[in-house]
């Protein structure tokens, strides 16, 4: 299966290869930045390249590319994921997954891809398991370890690796039994030059946070589960009981994970937040065109829109801007065209707006196109589809825990044409 | 030290680059020291005795290998330390020897012995990581020693060794493929291994190892299928796609009927109702010939196993399923996966960009299926090209009539786009769109006439190529679109545009008379610079010209040969000179003169469009050959569906079987023939009386069950009665998939000595039949015909059987028999409680009971807990001459066959001012509801006066939780005693049950919690029936630990008195000496719950709990684990 792993870095070097079979010369890289080069964007090198010997299967994440060196036919989506998972269990670890702290953790790093394959094939990828492995650097263990000479290193097998649940570790213990709840809504939603919705979905997110003693078993219950339309789940939720009695039941992992993702149905029309209204005009004689926007509120139930943040990719032909937000802030990158203003929050009595003038390259025509904007806002306290949990209960221990259930909408890939 | 000058150079670059990370001191291990120093330094590391320094120096070797620098001059240092104590010095030392042992193999092989040693350590994460390194050091001469190891830890206890045992297969296999017969017994032996965290692994070896040998899965392959919802992820994917290899060749087409519209797909987006009834039609005579299509159970298994698994979070197994589907499944199911996939497109790019290949693939062949989620595939600005690209692929394969003009709308916002490449791509795709669907040529074309005029000369390219290809199709309609784009050979410098309007206007110079010549001026006149497709374009268009319009392009045409006559370009040059052959008459040009305006202008058939994705489906779809169009490396080739079936009954698991017989043997002896009598009176009785299990046949899953379910009513009513349930219920285990078919052909026997004459016949053309489960249904219809025509022919009951297929096929899955045995079981709770134990126990314990108690809201009251011993214990062996006659019997519930009782205290005298009140499990059924648990109350009054009004009152109780109170106890005179019986349904949970104790003058608030042991009710069960269940409750329902009997524990009493104190359970017999089972139903939802006691050497022992409720099984395991450890 998956061979080697090489971590390139953007500017192409190579600062950590782990090989699972015989060693693959990291020369094989070669073909890659051929690929990369080729595609001049990092987004768009090909996920698969093949080279004559080997096939080179990548992801690009936090400015990483993460490249699986593969001899052999295997599912792509397989390496994919798996690589996916990879970058996860950095993050999980370290907390952020850049070159520098894969650099300064390069060990642990290593132990824990050692234990996550085993001759390419994934072996522990449960980042519960792999915890109680290789147990995470913190500051307070470094120090111990230097003192006592203790390890990072689990001395037992994972108990969770060969229990029947298999995402926990058991002898968990709390002070505090507290289980978190978010449920996050996100709206893709392509607005057409009229205003008018041309797709509009809702994609949504129930991330928890359980910290709860024992082996809890959970049941989440909610008012409207027939809004759901499409679900993914974790591993430990029964499917079972989800098919009879819309129940989800779960014994929770330790700790962070994404209990559910869903779709709501698409027959459900999608509430707008938000509108955008916009003069973008080039004339094609005079070096100087014409930009305005403004953001409002449309249907938001009532609760306020913050974190509104608006980005729009202007065309090459335009040099400069010269805008004047109501309220916020705005760059204009002149070099990658970039425009992106940090609005904040949407007060409905004073509409937010960004007015003024773009310098275009004298000479050239005008622009094909009008730039899309990009927008993303939140809005607290609020699940856009209605979607509610009705009651999270626990059996299988004794104590009462401390719940809490929190409802956001965001936009998604929230885009305005122009 | 005897390293090159390169060597230490290439050090060099490690030692400054690896070394900052471990704030190393810059003095010590500055630039200046030299590498020599730097490694000695490492080695006297390695050298000291202290675990820290050692660590540190293996530390700093990992970062060095983790960069690629070459540390293999410290091997021998490195691998003194093999047998290290410290556990993470260990780790690491194993990371640098699989590294470097392939270089430095005769060194390596030092630490072989340490790997030996851990193999027999007692700590199976020892023994499985020592396998693991063992395996991995990829030293050839160890190749005897790895096959040992293997061979040992496949039949190792621990599962975590044996999943290490199977991921070893694939290296010795790479290493040396000469122990390839060696190694496919191995992976035999792990692939009948029930657990599902090796199932995964092993599944991975074969197909490293040993994919063409596809007998193998056979025997495993229900097995599989039942496991795979609980196998890890990874597992999962490698299953699934070995499945559906293995389905491809064991199965027939499920779509054979339609295989003639297939090759068709223009039809197929007309919609499939319309096409079903079209073609019902031409099929009917091939149908008559034709058996009709039935779809094997195991066929069917799969597909229903692996559907839940599209709700998994891992992209790769959902695609995994999808690609499972798509080739599997018969087309009306095809359907669901689309919803996953589109799910998928939320994902990271590089998930997309997979999963959209596959879905341009699947929606040429399977329009309808993504023709709903359209709108998912619009492109957004923020999409890289690459996904852009093929979003618009999926959108051109999903363009019909009906949408065309929203698709075409999107389009036009993708043209004014500033990614030209994509806009490029929009373009073919509209030209694509325009030859699919004529009602939008004309649309289509004069977009694309306008995009002519665009700024952006690629745009214009693209535009002219695809034009010239929707020109090929109707021509003399657009000469105006031909002049237009002569005009545009001043400006457009794409060669391929001018090639291609090069082409156009001289295959067209009919309807251009006037330009074309002048074209040819313009572009003899820049002939030198163009470039080779251009040129040939002109070499063409000039002989066409010389063809129909001599006269004026006649010079022309010769300045342009002769200037390509002395072309750098061979090609061009041979294109010059034959032409001239050709089209110039001279004399010695023969008889192809003639024919040389027939040869350039001949009607040459229009180009098709279609998507690269075309026929890519021959790939699995999912592999990396189907994204890279190409065979892969070690791709299997996906299999044609089988002309006719092979042998299903390969399939079936003969273990089974030996145990059936084993049993009957064992257990049986002589009882074996006594209820075959019984059998045929009992059933004709039963068909009338009981019209559930016909009923809920039809409905699929209740059937089996509800019948077995409702046998322990019929026990009481009488011997033969029960007889013919036992039978029945053998036969419905049939359906459950997991039956051998020599067990079925045991049923048969039996039947066919119960029922003579016709019934003979059908029974035989069932057994011919392919599949057992078709056979049960068989069965089920001749049941069902007596009822409305009597005794039906052979012919008809086995068509009703084919037809009620696909409904009842639904319960023979192991897992799904699992559950829904607890829903007929709730409906069997309900109906009136003439249950078996109550009338027996009635008869002995009446008396007694009725002084007691006053009320009459039990028929059957409950009794003290100091009688139903022997009631129980004779009513086992009672039941055990029932239920043995046939093996498959699904448990019953039992009365309890043990009891010493412990008493809990409900309230202290103290605390209850003289009243004290305990209380007890006894163990009995609570007739009034068989849900609840039956709690003894024992009052005793210790006071000087009358306690009155005695009653349970305000109970306060989790949700789900109920209590039958007693019957108030009107008063309890002093010293006396009084005993009563409450119910309490405690939801299978071991929440305590809150209430208040009231008199006439005080309450008391007092709780109940029940010990685990005593959620539960006995069930009788047999071996072969345990093993079964047992089977069916792996994975995530097993727990399993470890413990040490003490002494006085060592006997065979003891340990069942132990058990059954702790827990209410009933022991099941067993072949084994070693080995105790207990079995028993949760009270609330009737789930099994299996324990087993394997008895190891020495004090070592095994308990195993087997339960759905796994909050349930774990502390049962506790619970039973320290009642034997007393």
């Amino acid at each position: 299966m998956i061979h080697s792993l090489f971590l390139i870095n953007s500017s192409g070097d190579i600062f950590l290869e782990k090989h699972w079979k015989s060693v693959v010369s990291r020369s094989v890289c070669d073909y890659f930045f051929e690929a990369q080069e080729r595609a001049t964007e990092a987004e768009n090198v090909p996920p698969v390249i093949p080279t004559p010997h080997h096939y080179l299967l990548n992801v690009y994440r936090h400015k990483i590319f993460f490249v699986a060196v593969i001899q052999t036919e295997v599912p792509p989506l397989f390496v994919i994921e798996f690589l996916h998972r990879v970058v996860d269990t950095f993050q999980d670890y370290f907390g952020v997954c850049s070159e520098v702290v894969i650099k300064d953790n390069v060990v642990v790093v290593y132990e824990v891809l050692e234990e996550m394959l085993d001759n390419g094939f994934p072996l522990a990828t449960e980042s519960n398991i792999l915890k109680e492995l290789i147990k995470p650097p913190t500051i307070l263990r470094t120090v111990v370890n230097t003192i006592t000479g203790s390890t990072n290193v689990g001395d037992q097998l994972p108990t969770g690796q060969l229990s029947v649940v298999p995402w926990r570790r058991t002898g968990v213990k709390y002070t505090n039994n507290e289980a978190y709840f978010d449920v996050i809504e996100e709206i893709d939603a392509i607005i057409d030059k009229s205003g008018s919705t041309i797709t509009a979905e809702i994609q949504g997110v129930i991330d928890a946070c359980v910290k709860l003693t024992g082996m809890p078993d959970l049941t989440l219950s909610f008012m409207n589960p027939r809004l759901l339309d499409d679900v993914s789940f974790h591993p430990c939720v029964r499917f079972k009981r989800w098919e009879s009695e819309r129940i989800l039941s779960f014994i929770p992992p330790d700790g962070n994970f994404r209990l559910l993702s869903y779709h709501v149905s698409a027959q459900n029309l999608v509430a707008i937040p938000v509108y955008v209204k916009h003069n973008i005009s080039f004339r094609d004689s005079s070096s100087l065109g014409r930009f305005e926007i403004t953001v409002g509120p449309k249907q938001t139930m009532g609760k306020t829109v913050e974190g509104v943040m608006v980005t729009s990719q202007m065309p090459k032909g335009v040099l400069n801007m010269s805008l004047t937000p109501s309220q916020g802030m705005h760059t204009f990158d002149p070099v990658t065209k970039l425009l992106s203003w940090d609005v904040g929050k949407i007060n409905p009595q004073k509409l937010p707006s960004l007015k003024g003038t773009m310098s275009l390259q004298a000479g050239t025509s005008k622009p094909d196109e009008n730039p899309t904007i990009n927008l993303q806002f939140k809005i607290q306290q609020l699940a856009i589809s209605g979607l509610k949990v009705n009651r999270l209960d626990m059996y299988g221990e004794k104590y009462k825990p401390f719940k809490g259930i929190k409802y956001m909408t965001k936009a998604g890939k929230f885009q305005v044409r122009t | 030290m005897s390293a090159s000058p390169a060597y230490s150079e290439e050090k060099g670059g490690s030692s400054s680059l690896g070394e900052p990370e471990y704030g190393h001191d810059p003095a010590s291990g500055g630039i200046f020291s030299s590498d020599y120093k730097r490694h000695d330094d490492l080695k006297e590391m390695l050298d000291s005795n202290k675990d820290s320094l050692k660590l540190e120096a293996m530390k700093r070797i990992v970062a060095m290998i983790a960069r690629g620098k070459n540390a293999s001059d410290l091997f021998p240092a490195v691998v003194k330390n093999v047998a290290c104590k410290n556990i993470e010095v260990k780790k690491l030392v194993y990371v640098y020897l699989v590294r470097y042992a392939e270089e430095q193999q005769d060194l390596a092989l030092l630490s072989i012995s340490t790997f030996q040693r851990g193999l027999k350590d007692p700590n199976q994460l020892i023994r499985a990581s020592a396998l693991r390194v063992l395996s991995s050091i990829r030293v050839p001469i160890i190749v005897p020693i790895m096959m040992l190891a293997i061979k040992e830890a496949a039949s190792d206890m621990s599962p975590y060794v044996r999943k290490t045992a199977a991921h070893a297969i694939p290296k010795l296999y790479s290493l040396d493929s000469d122990q390839k017969d060696q190694l496919i017994e191995v992976i035999e032996k792990l692939l009948a291994d029930k657990t599902t965290l090796v199932a995964g692994s092993v599944v991975m070896a074969f197909e490293e190892v040993c994919p063409e040998r596809i007998d193998l899965i056979h025997k495993n392959y229900r097995k599989l299928c039942n496991l795979l919802i609980d196998v890890e992820e990874w597992g999962q994917v490698v299953i699934i796609n070995m499945l559906t290899r293995y389905a491809r060749t064991q199965f027939l087409s499920p779509n054979q009927n339609e295989s003639l519209l297939e090759e068709n797909p223009e039809k197929a987006f007309y919609g499939s109702d319309e096409e079903d009834s079209k073609d019902d039609k031409p099929d009917a005579a091939s149908l008559v010939k034709r058996k009709p299509y039935v779809m094997d159970p195991d066929h069917r298994l799969l597909l229903r196993n692996t559907k839940p698994l599209l709700q998994s979070r891992n992209a790769a197994v959902v695609m995994a399923v999808a690609q499972l589907y798509f080739h599997l499944a018969p087309k009306a199911e095809v359907g669901v996966i689309a919803k996953a996939l589109v799910r998928l497109l939320r994902s990271h790019s590089e998930v997309q960009w997979v999963v959209l290949q596959n879905v341009a693939t699947m929606s040429i062949k399977r329009r309808g299926m993504f023709e709903p989620y359209l709108k998912s595939f619009y492109i957004r600005s923020t999409d890289p090209t690459q996904i852009k690209i093929l979003k618009l692929e999926v959108l051109t394969n999903l363009a019909n009539e009906t949408n065309i003009s929203t698709i075409l709308r999107e389009f036009q916002t993708y043209i004014r786009s500033m990614d030209k490449d994509f806009v490029a791509a929009t373009i073919q795709a509209i030209g694509r769109c325009a030859t699919n669907i004529g009602k939008v040529r004309d649309t289509c074309l004069n977009g694309l006439v306008q995009l002519l005029s665009n700024r952006d000369e690629l745009v214009v390219a693209e535009s002219v190529v695809v034009i010239k290809k929707l020109l090929q199709m109707q021509p003399s309609q657009h000469s105006e679109i031909i002049k237009h784009m002569a005009k545009l050979t001043d400006n457009i410098q794409v060669p391929m545009a001018r090639a291609s309007i090069l082409w156009l206007i001289g295959e067209y110079c009919e309807h251009v008379p006037k330009i074309a010549p002048d074209v040819l001026r313009k572009m003899a006149k820049s002939f030198t610079s163009e470039e080779d497709i251009v040129k040939l374009q002109v070499i063409n268009l000039a002989a066409k010209l010389y063809l129909t319009n001599s006269k004026q392009s006649k010079l022309l045409t010769q300045y342009v040969l002769n200037l390509a006559k002395y072309d750098q370009n061979y090609d061009i040059r041979d294109r010059a000179r034959f032409i001239r052959q050709l089209i110039v008459p001279t004399e010695k040009s023969g008889a192809l003169n003639k024919y040389a305006k027939k040869l350039f202008l001949a009607q040459k058939p229009a180009p098709i469009l279609e998507s690269s994705f075309k026929d890519r489906d021959h790939f699995q779809l999912g592999s990396l050959s189907h994204l890279l169009n190409a065979k892969a490396v070690g791709y299997q080739e996906l299999p044609d569906w089988p002309d006719e079936a092979p042998d299903p009954s390969v399939r079936n698991v003969e273990e089974e079987t030996a145990f059936l017989i084993e049993s009957h043997i064992g257990l049986l002896g002589e009882l074996r023939e006594v209820p075959e009598w019984t059998k045929c009176t009992s059933r004709e009785k039963r068909k009338e009386k009981v019209e559930k299990p016909f009923y809920s046949d039809s409905e699929g899953e209740s059937g089996p069950t509800e019948s077995a379910d409702s046998e322990p009513e019929s026990v009481s009513e009488s011997e033969s009665e029960s007889g013919s349930s036992s039978s029945e219920s053998g036969s419905d285990s049939g359906s459950r998939g997991e039956e051998s078919g020599d067990q079925s052909e045991e049923e048969k026997k039996k039947k066919k000595k119960g029922k003579e004459g016709p019934r003979k016949a059908c029974l035989e053309s069932a057994g011919s039949d392919p599949s057992e489960e078709e056979e049960e249904q068989g069965k089920k219809g001749k049941k069902k015909k007596p009822q409305h025509e009597g005794k039906g022919g052979s012919e008809t009951s086995w068509e009703e059987g084919s037809i009620s297929e696909s409904s009842s096929s639904e319960s023979d899955s192991g897992s799904e028999a699992e559950e829904s045995q607890s829903e007929p079981e709730s409906k069997r709770r309900t109906t009136p409680p003439s249950s078996k134990p109550a009338p027996k126990a009635s008869r002995k314990g009446t008396k007694e009971i009725s002084l007691l108690d006053l009320d009459d809201f039990t028929p059957a009251p409950p009794q003290p807990a100091s009688s139903p011993a022997i009631v129980s214990t004779s009513l086992v062996t009672d039941l055990e001459g029932l239920t043995l006659t046939d093996a498959s019997l699904t448990p019953t519930m039992l009365s309890p066959v043990f009891s010493t009782v412990k008493t809990y205290e409900l309230l202290h005298r103290m605390a209850g001012e003289g009243l004290s009140v305990e209380y007890y499990f006894n163990r009995q059924p609570f007739p009034p509801d068989p849900h609840m648990v039956a709690v003894q109350i024992q009052f005793s009054n210790n006071t000087e006066s009358e306690v009155k009004n005695l009653r349970v009152s305000e109970p306060k109780l989790v949700s789900g939780m109920r209590i039958q109170e007693f019957q108030e106890i009107e008063s309890l005179a002093p010293g006396d005693t009084a005993n009563v019986i409450m119910g309490i349904d405690f939801c299978d949970s071991t929440q305590a049950a809150n209430f208040q104790l009231c008199t006439h003058s005080r309450q008391f608030y007092v709780s109940i919690q029940p010990p685990v042991g005593e959620l539960m009710a006995p069930v009788f069960m047999s071996e072969n029936e345990f093993k079964k269940e047992q089977g069916k409750l792996t994975g995530m329902s097993e727990i399993t630990e470890k413990l040490t009997l003490p002494d006085k524990c060592q006997s065979d009493h003891t340990i069942v008195q132990r058990v059954t104190a702790a827990a209410n359970v009933s022991r099941v017999p067993c072949g084994a000496d070693n080995e105790y089972r207990f079995a028993a139903k949760t009270v609330t939802s009737g789930s099994l719950v299996l324990i087993t006691l394997e008895w190891k050497e020495g004090a070592r022992a095994h308990l195993t709990v087997n339960s759905e409720k796994m909050v349930i099984g774990t502390m049962l395991v506790q619970d039973v684990s320290q009642a034997l450890a007393q």
